[in-house]
């Protein structure tokens, strides 16, 4: 019997290279592959022999969609080896900088990447020839996100204001206050930004799956925090390597991660979403329970609608942190290097960042360990895939196409240290 | 009769996404400027696609595999107008480092033609391979540069892309200059401005996002900055950072790196 091959050609509005391959025997479906053939760009390496303090700045270039994610986790690591106690309101503006990335990557997410799936369009144009108020509304949240990076950072792509010890330049109370309108106004606009989600047309899918994220006492985790899961586990981020395990397959140049006991595993909203709800604010509550998704909540076709919980919840942490913001006498505080290894978590737009670096008695890295989310949910997405193929396979090309797509979009993949194709290829062997 | 829209086709290699992303970022004039052009390919952004020829291409990323030389080889013959946006088309970006490990090194002296031959080992700016017609700075690109950028070339006129230093932003945001009041060590002077200053404005050296400004003496300003207490490895680790592909940062780090 002859070999059936599906190939429907370049994915668009992910950030990653690769492609997705699905062998089915009759009904049976006997592989189902995710290669990424990113170029590698070797920053682990490169990282050797530099100065801890270009550290947050070489690292940031790793990805211009989640650069302050890679500027904090190392930040977390330097400063937790050489004993520095970073100043209340730095941490503060350090954490508004991130909620702004969070705000934009999410918003990017929705309205661009993801909504032309369900409404089955190519792209947010189409979006505004269906919707214009929907998208102005839409570009005026992502811009917000944009603008709270921009005013803590300086640009809202590898941002030039964090060091290790601080801040260079802290900004003044009215620089932030200057945003507290278009906040205020965004915040009350939250509604329609639930409706829209809420009127998606979403696939279904059933599945048990591990989630993994950070866990930080004070607040809905985002900035640090201990590494928690659903099945019961809690390490310090200096255990991330004991118990999450990359390993090479051979159709990928991406490592793929599991845990020790050899599960996949899901990092980023979904996951923070299960296991810290009760932090979330009340505004961003009230709109999980108005769209039906209170924990538990595992079906990946909801994380769209956990995005935009994790939008509101943001919009009311950022006005909070506005609020009680007092410019620091000091922006940073001096400290002395010291050698040794040190573990940095944060959690990026798309979920746990873990960096682990080998500091030199010459404040030179020695070693430097970075895993990205979309390396975590790697595996996870092809699980997914797996799970849908009896569907993918059952559906016309379009529908198939659509649908493995949307899975792996689900994780809103960032393998952005290289775009391309996702080639879906549905090879029927017998 | 109704002239054709210009086709835009955006495209990446191997880079951070950044600068393409700082065109989805203009929300203000997103939907402005894609009802001035047809979206012939962009892949971050839609799913639809037109055929080639393009008559304006945004090339982001540096050329870093051999499919990548030939993917460029074959967008610059079917682009009227190619554009290199970002450090990493312009001058490499920091993946370029790997150029100057010894591996990098050691094959360029072994292979005659070692762009082609081992492309996968290093990483170069796209006009090493083909011709481009301008040339967009920094890590990432000023998006308020791109814009005027875009509008200026969209509408059949020849842009302007000032490559005077870092300092003449620096002096008009009223900095005091961080090398001669503070001795900390700063690339503004051997950079091209672009980034509005940003990081001296922040009270921190420049690190040459922009890349050489024109007319660049490295050299001197490099030996200046030693003779004023600068150490050499501190200098050479500003230089070799995001451009060092660039044709004077390069000259300088290989008889000086």
């Amino acid at each position: 019997m002859a070999r059936v091959v599906v190939d429907t050609g370049p994915l668009a509005r992910v950030e990653g290279e690769g492609s997705l391959v699905i062998e089915a025997d009759g009904a049976n479906v006997t592989d189902v592959k995710l290669n990424i053939f990113e170029p590698p760009r070797f920053f682990e390496g490169l990282l050797r022999g530099r100065r801890v303090e270009e550290v947050p700045d070489i690292v940031s270039r790793i990805c211009g969609i989640c650069p302050v994610a890679y500027q904090v986790s190392s930040l977390n690591a330097f400063e937790e080896l050489f004993g520095i106690e970073v100043d209340e309101e730095v941490r503060r503006l350090r954490r508004i900088l991130y909620y702004g990335e969070w705000i934009e990557s999410h918003a990017l997410h929705i309205y661009m990447l993801a909504a032309p799936d369900f409404i089955r369009a190519p792209d947010v144009v189409a979006l505004a020839k269906k919707d214009p108020e929907l998208v102005k509304r839409a570009l005026a949240m992502k811009r917000l996100g944009n603008d709270l990076m921009s005013a803590v950072g300086g640009r809202e792509i590898h941002p030039v204001s964090l060091k290790i010890g601080g801040i260079f330049r802290a900004p003044s109370k009215e620089t932030l206050a200057a945003l507290t309108p278009e906040l205020n106004r965004l915040r009350k606009s939250v509604q329609s930004m639930a409706a829209f989600v809420s009127s998606l047309d979403k696939p279904k899918l059933k599945r048990d799956v591990t989630l993994v994220s950070l866990r930080d006492q004070a607040r809905y985790a985002i900035d640090r925090g201990e590494i928690v899961s659903n099945r019961g586990s809690r390490i310090p981020p200096s255990g991330y390597e004991d118990n999450f395990i990359e390993h090479q397959v051979d159709y990928s140049n991406a490592l793929h991660s599991r845990t020790k006991e050899g599960m996949t595993y899901m990092v980023g909203p979904m996951a923070r979403y299960n296991l810290n709800f009760a932090q979330l604010h009340s505004v961003a509550k009230a709109m999980a329970k108005d769209l039906d998704i209170e924990p538990p909540l595992t079906d990946p076709f909801q994380s769209i609608s956990v995005r935009a919980v994790e939008i509101a919840h943001s919009l009311e942490e950022v006005a909070a942190e506005i609020e009680q913001y007092t410019k620091p006498a000091h922006s940073s505080v001096p400290y002395k290097i010291k050698p040794g290894v040190c573990y940095g978590v944060s959690e990026a737009p798309r979920g746990i960042l873990y960096h682990s670096y080998v500091v030199n008695g010459r404040g030179q890295v020695e070693r430097a360990k970075i895993v990205p989310p979309t390396a975590q949910n790697q595996a996870r997405m092809e699980d997914d895939v797996r799970l849908l193929a009896p569907e993918i396979i059952r559906s016309d090309p379009t529908e198939a196409r659509r649908l493995s797509e949307m899975a792996v979009r689900n994780y809103d993949p960032c393998i952005s240290c290289a775009t391309h194709f996702l080639k879906l290829e549905i090879r029927n062997a017998s | 009769m109704m002239l054709a829209k210009p086709k835009l086709g955006v495209f990446k290699f191997s880079s951070c996404d950044g600068c393409q992303l700082s065109i989805l970022d203009a929300e203000r004039e997103l939907l402005a400027l894609l009802d001035k052009v047809d979206l012939a390919e962009f892949l971050e952004a839609s799913s639809a696609r037109m055929d080639p020829p393009y008559d304006l291409a945004l090339v982001e990323g540096s050329i870093s595999t051999q499919e990548e030389v030939e993917r460029i080889v074959r967008i610059r013959k079917e682009s009227k107008i190619l554009v290199s946006i970002g450090a990493c088309a312009t001058a490499g970006g920091l993946q370029a480092l790997r150029n100057w490990s010894k591996l990098g090194l050691l094959e360029s002296a072994v292979y005659p033609e070692p762009k082609v031959a081992r492309a996968l080992e290093m990483a170069f700016p796209v006009s090493d391979f083909v011709a481009v017609d301008f040339e967009l700075r920094g890590c990432p690109v000023n998006k308020a540069q791109l814009l005027q950028f875009l509008a200026t070339v969209l509408r059949g006129a020849k842009p302007r892309l000032p490559r005077n230093a870092v300092c003449f932003e620096c002096k008009r945001a009223g900095n005091a200059c961080l090398v001669v009041a503070g001795g900390t060590p700063c690339l503004g002077p051997v950079t091209s401005a672009g980034c509005g200053a940003m990081c001296p404005s922040y009270g921190r050296g420049c690190f040459g996002c922009f890349g050489p400004s024109n007319d660049v003496n490295l050299d001197s300003y490099a030996s200046w900055l030693e003779a004023h207490g600068v150490e050499h490895s501190l200098v050479e680790s500003l230089v070799k950072g995001a451009n060092s592909q660039s044709t004077e940062f390069r000259r300088w780090l290989e008889k000086h790196g």
